[in-house]
């Protein structure tokens, strides 16, 4: 311990500015990250404005009791799971399909322009994807449902059941996305040497011989990495996704409702902060077990893919 | 035996310019179909949707707009000055704690690592960042309270240090020392210059970061005055708000809500709200695309 301690005071010695330049960031996490997870035990009070965090009285575990008995617990993080899983499953099979095509092409001017095409919807807020869909697929008058009508189908109302929803988020989340992730696997396709495909064709492999034999296998670390990092994410909602396209839509409570919107909605209601808190700090002791749990079985497997 | 072979490959060739030329398509279209939409009469909207053709061509919805262009300028100011400022401040002290974390001759540099790191494993919630923003440091309506929760995402600085890694070799800061600069010397006269292609694409995901945010805007922000462009969009969507709150007084409302183009303006507040990044994008998207490759290359 005492050699530890003098350890640091040499090193500060040393490198005084470095730690120097360090501190603003540092202040900032302790101020802006650390303290809130202090405040993290407003789940175990009944929380009032007057008295504050430290001040307000303990209620034990009646507020985790409330939020699990209610069911709202088990509802939202079946949502929450089930969407980000099919979000993970799918994004990764289109962004990979789509780096490996663009991969294979030869005309450079399609490539370049497609690219910069797909990214687009990168940039673009949720808050205008929303309006994108509200009058696309609205009932009245959206493209979507004048196109059914002029075909003579029946028009659907998109807002008004959950299932729609299950095939539309993923579709969004895809087209928003898929530029931007497909970018990430193209610039690894890109660093691949070339010797190992010429090498190929020399011996006579064919385009999807290359791709399955190279490509892919290649890829593999950039897939896993990127696929844990949203595996520890699972229990995080698309928050801005989720509010923006369903907002307080209370028919599709049932079926869309994340722990992020829940959590926003009843801090922003009113709701008892005490209550709400109980439902963030369950949201972070799980998205941590997740994480943790996850990291394990993949150093078990193999070590060189763990995230720590 | 080869025959065969060629067909598969020119099958696939055209598959995958199909697929990727769909997906390009699908990437602009909705945004064509806005565009037009915003262009359109309200009443043609209402009565036949719309389409790719601005038919029949109609400006109201922007000269609507214009007409009450205070408040919509007054947000443009509010989401200009936070994404500039926040990317600047963001960007500096991401580069400068990145610049550290990167020194292999500082000895703590993994154990900040995982200081900062941990915060994205567990963290206290949103209820008591709340609590925190608004009863203890008082920042309600404050335009801080826009900037600072994603002035430091923990992401940029790991990015910002493997850019730094790789951009500036540590016998480049040797040399320097020897020179005499000291380290903040080095950082402003030497590291910065250097990774300028890393400041454009970290800066542009700040810069969306902060154009994009309406959450920020929603939890903190009561005062229209204060709304961002993407806060004062969503509050027109959802709540069509916007009259009632800006300035004018009822009469004027009832009025304006007559002659309101209501769809149409919806459409033309979108367009207006994609804004500048629309237009910055082409002149930094070469950086991005090369950020990205060191981004995933280096992890």
């Amino acid at each position: 311990m005492l050699k530890s301690n003098t350890g640091f005071i040499k090193e500060f010695g040393k490198n005084k500015v470095l730690f120097l330049m360090l501190m603003p960031t540092v202040l900032y996490f302790i101020v802006f990250a650390y303290l809130p997870m202090a405040g993290l035990i407003v789940a175990f009070k009944s929380y009032n404005y007057s008295q504050g965090i430290f001040f307000s009285p303990w209620s034990g575990f009646e507020n985790f009791g409330y939020f699990f008995k209610s069911g709202v617990a088990f509802q939202v993080t079946r949502n929450t799971i089930v969407f980000n899983l099919i979000f993970i499953v799918t994004s990764v099979i289109a962004s990979v399909a789509i780096a490996v095509f663009l991969s294979e092409m030869r005309n450079r001017y399609f490539k370049k322009v497609s690219q910069s095409f797909l990214i687009f919807p990168y940039f673009i807020s949720w808050v205008v994807v929303a309006a994108f869909v509200y009058n696309v697929f609205n009932y009245d008058y959206g493209v979507f449902n004048e196109i059914l009508r002029s075909l003579g189908f029946e028009p659907i109302n998109i807002y008004s059941k959950t299932s729609y929803w299950y095939v539309l988020l993923p579709l969004l989340h895809i087209w928003k996305n898929v530029g931007y992730s497909s970018a990430i696997y193209f610039a690894s396709i890109a660093g691949i040497n070339t010797e190992y495909y010429e090498a190929a064709r020399v011996d006579g492999a064919n385009t999807f011989q290359r791709i399955r034999h190279i490509t892919l296998p290649f890829l593999k670390p950039t897939v896993i990495v990127l696929v844990l990092l949203s595996v520890g994410q699972i229990l995080r909602g698309n928050m801005d996704m989720f509010y923006q396209l369903i907002g307080n839509n209370g028919m599709l409570f049932n079926g869309t409702d994340v722990i992020d919107t829940y959590v926003f909605r009843s801090l922003t209601g009113g709701a008892d902060l005490g209550l709400t808190s109980a439902a963030t700090f369950y949201q972070s002791v799980m998205c941590f077990a997740v994480i943790y749990v996850t990291n394990m079985i993949v150093k078990r497997a193999d070590k060189d893919y763990a995230l720590f | 035996m080869k025959p065969a072979v060629k067909s598969d490959e020119l099958l696939f060739s055209i598959g995958s310019y199909f697929i990727v030329s769909v997906f390009t398509i699908l990437s602009v279209i909705p945004f064509l179909l806005v565009l037009s939409g915003s262009l359109t009469d309200e009443g043609a909207i209402i009565s036949n949707g719309y389409g790719f053709l601005p038919v029949p061509f109609s400006l109201d919805a922007y000269s609507y707009i214009l007409s009450d262009f205070s408040q919509i300028l007054r947000s443009y100011g509010v989401s200009i000055v936070v994404t500039l400022t926040g990317t600047a401040a963001g960007l500096y002290f991401c580069t400068m704690t990145a610049f550290v974390l990167s020194r292999q001759d500082f000895r703590y540099r993994n154990r900040f690592s995982f200081f900062f790191y941990f915060t994205t494993l567990f963290n206290g919630g949103l209820v008591s960042t709340y609590i925190l923003f608004v009863q203890y440091l008082k920042l309600k309506n404050n335009l801080l309270s826009l900037i600072l929760p994603g002035l430091l995402p923990v992401f940029y600085i790991l990015i910002m240090r493997s850019f730094i890694r790789s951009m500036i070799p540590a016998s480049l800061i040797e040399a320097a020392k020897i020179d005499g600069a000291g380290e903040f010397r080095i950082f402003m006269g030497i590291v910065l210059p250097l990774v300028k292609p890393a400041l454009a694409c970290i800066g542009l995901f700040y810069a969306i970061g902060y154009w994009n945010d309406w959450y920020n805007a929603m939890l903190y922000i009561t005062d229209i005055k204060k709304y961002s462009l993407q806060y004062l969009l969503t509050s027109v969507i959802n709540k069509a708000d916007f009259l009632t709150k800006s300035s004018m007084s009822s009469a004027t409302v009832a009025e304006a809500r007559e002659s309101l183009p209501s769809e149409s303006l919806k459409l033309a507040m979108t367009i207006v709200s994609i804004g500048p990044i629309v237009f910055v994008y082409p002149f930094v998207q070469k950086y991005f695309v090369t950020g990205l490759t060191i981004g995933a290359v280096k992890g």
